[in-house]
């Protein structure tokens, strides 16, 4: 299939297009997603193309657009809720973790919640405490919810066609400073399957874990160490939840070290439970205790100076693998 | 004078009180795990409400949901079947009291968080204009929940979207272990329907008839494409919020008066039935003792019903997991 270069935006709004011309069912509905096209640009054109019923502008109430969406999708709909930050998913948790995540569950599988949440996460642009947050972790703490993270284009664009058509609720975390990255895309319709890594790099003397924008870290650091002489394999996870283990448990396998990186805060992050998962399946494969980059336990700074302090870069990534050698 | 219906009305509100009675006595015998909720004294409000309703329109419920569903058209036997954490119970055993749906018959759920069904109910309301299919739903939730804020944030919606969506706010006067009252600026919940722009009508939750009627009006309204209403329907909980609730709050007098023969809903309906000369005493004798037995083969059903299998634990998580 023919490629051109597009931004992880486009890609996105592909994505919402596709899916909107092939099912009258999908409709995105969130703060300034129709006639302004949506604060993240993600929804551009989506409002004239296909109108204000499947383009809905909501008033600022995360809790009630949110908690519409999912009983949107219990009766058969499949919303596309955006939530401008994932800070502001904080005000819609109810509706996600309580009711979304355990319909299936407790009404004994008969409800199906084709729900996806688009939201934006991390920092490095200095948004601040409130507008920073990497909480990947809080939704892949639930059991009921699929959590997304692409950071490339072609799997954004992929893997968002692939959310929207699953019937469960998917946390689809776009990192705010991706949407202008530009990639390889390509020109017909593909999926790619929720719940399955990708090797981004191969590589044998050291496995490096990460999703989202620190998977664009990793690989930088990778180019560098390979410089070096350290051939590192780059592993996306790409879903948090459910987690593809065994694409990470072979490469630990066969490069024995590990280095996990995530931007979430340290205590109680992704980053520990990748860390935790590998210790319980390949231990006995590892030469080096395994070592994890994350943002420092801190609310994410303002100051430029503080906030780079604050969150995961190529460097940290490149001295964390040092320390393995 | 719609016999039919009516008779139907009256064998719903005695099949919910009867299952709520067994329903309790299952608990007190410690067959029932967690906390259960009692909808006894209520039962007007959700069978004068869910008669205006057809098929294709759903509703969601609360924690004191049994008499929603059965009004809705729930099966007794499978949800005496969840009660007991049953593999035939609506949710196979694993939501229990709080959890009991049945999407096939429009009921999107009861509900564990007071208010969590309220923007589920816009979400249904929303796919129904979405459609354009002429369904309509009914969101029951109570005079404690109406203080939650995705109240106000979907009643703002719901109003300016003119969604096909009736609130019912059972004002049973308690919230959780306190009168509701104390929790209300203003004791007119009516007046929470003005600032979106629809209208909020008090009913005499315990008048079947009453509710009935303010019902067919409010889903007509909806029906037509004009938007929701607030109905405040006025009664009293019988029971405490749970089963197990020492009520110390409330006075015996109180309860004993909203038990006797001028507020209690089914000796109403009983009584005009019988002063209209709609049917012979006999005939809702012979109702009553008909729902008795149906109640009796559910709870049998659900004695005899399996206990779920160990793997169910991992099953239904996720579900439909195709990439397609």
């Amino acid at each position: 299939m023919s490629e051109r270069i597009i931004e992880f935006r486009e890609a996105l709004n592909e994505a919402l297009h596709e899916e909107m011309e092939r099912d009258a069912n999908v409709f995105i509905i969130g703060i300034d997603v129709g006639q302004y096209g949506g604060v993240l640009k993600v929804s551009k054109g989506i409002y004239e193309r296909f109108g204000a019923l499947r383009a809905v502008d909501t008033p600022i109430s995360e809790e009630g657009f949110t908690g519409l969406g999912v009983g949107a999708a219990l009766a058969g709909l499949r919303p596309v809720v955006e939530l401008m930050y994932i800070d502001f998913s904080c005000l819609a948790m109810e509706p996600i973790i309580n009711q979304a995540a355990k319909a299936r569950y407790i009404f004994g599988g008969k409800a199906d919640v084709p729900l996806v949440i688009r939201t934006q996460g991390g920092g490095g642009r200095g948004n601040a405490a409130q507008h920073s947050q990497s909480l990947e972790a809080v939704y892949a703490h639930i059991p009921g919810l699929i959590v997304v993270q692409p950071s490339t284009p072609k799997d954004a664009k992929g893997l968002l066609k692939s959310a929207i058509r699953n019937n469960n609720p998917v946390i689809f975390i776009e990192h705010k400073l991706l949407y202008n990255t530009k990639g390889p895309v390509p020109e017909g319709e593909y999926l790619i399957p929720l719940g399955k890594a990708d090797i981004k790099r191969p590589g044998d003397d050291l496995t490096i874990v990460s999703s989202s924008r620190m998977v664009l870290f990793s690989l930088n650091a990778a180019e560098k160490l390979a410089a070096q002489g350290i051939n590192a394999e780059v592993v996306d996870i790409r879903t948090l939840r459910p987690l593809d283990m065994e694409t990470i448990a072979d490469s630990v396998r066969k490069t024995h070290r590990l280095v996990v990186v995530n931007e979430g805060v340290r205590s109680g992050g992704f980053a520990a439970e990748l860390m935790a998962r590998a210790y319980e399946q390949v231990f006995d494969y590892l030469d080096a205790p395994i070592v994890r980059v994350t943002s420092e336990d801190v609310p994410i700074p303002y100051n430029e100076r503080l906030e780079l302090a604050a969150l995961p870069t190529e460097q940290k990534i490149m001295d964390a693998v040092h320390s393995l050698f | 004078m719609p016999e039919a219906l009516y008779l139907e009305m009256y064998r719903k509100m005695v099949l919910i009180r009867l299952f709520e009675e067994q329903a309790r006595d299952l608990f007190m015998k410690n067959m029932m795990r967690g906390a259960t909720h009692m909808y006894i004294g209520e039962e007007a409000i959700a069978v004068g409400v869910c008669a205006a309703l057809n098929e294709g329109d759903t509703i969601t419920s609360t924690h004191r949901g049994h008499g929603h569903c059965l009004a809705k058209g729930g099966d007794p036997k499978r949800m005496m079947a969840e009660l007991l954490g049953r593999a035939t119970g609506y949710c196979k055993g694993k939501g229990g009291s709080m959890h009991i749906a049945d999407l096939d018959l429009g009921i999107l759920g009861a509900n564990g968080i007071v208010g969590g069904g309220i923007s589920l109910a816009a979400g249904a309301a929303f796919a129904a204009k979405y459609r354009n299919d002429g369904a309509v739903c009914v969101c029951f939730f109570g005079d404690g929940a109406i203080n939650q804020g995705n109240f106000h944030e979907t009643a703002n919606m719901a109003g300016l979207w003119k969604l096909p969506l009736i609130y019912v706010c059972e004002r049973n006067l308690f919230a959780e272990f306190s009168y509701s009252d104390r929790f209300l600026a203003d004791q007119d919940l009516t007046k929470r329907a003005i600032p979106f722009g629809f209208p909020g009508i008090e009913v005499d939750g315990n008048d079947v008839l009453a509710v009935h009627q303010a019902a067919q009006q409010a889903v007509a309204r909806a029906r037509r494409g004009d938007g929701p209403t607030l109905l405040v329907a006025n009664s009293y909980r019988i029971m405490g919020h749970t089963i197990g609730d020492p009520l110390t709050y409330r006075t015996k007098g109180e309860v004993e008066e909203w038990q006797g023969p001028l507020h209690d809903p089914i000796l109403r309906f009983k009584e005009y039935l019988l002063d209209h000369q709609v049917f012979e005493a006999g005939r809702l004798e012979a109702l009553e003792s008909e729902v008795r037995t149906e109640i009796a083969a559910a709870v049998q059903f659900a004695l005899e019903s399996p206990e779920p299998d160990l793997e169910a634990l991992w099953e239904d998580v996720l579900g439909g997991y195709v990439n397609e």
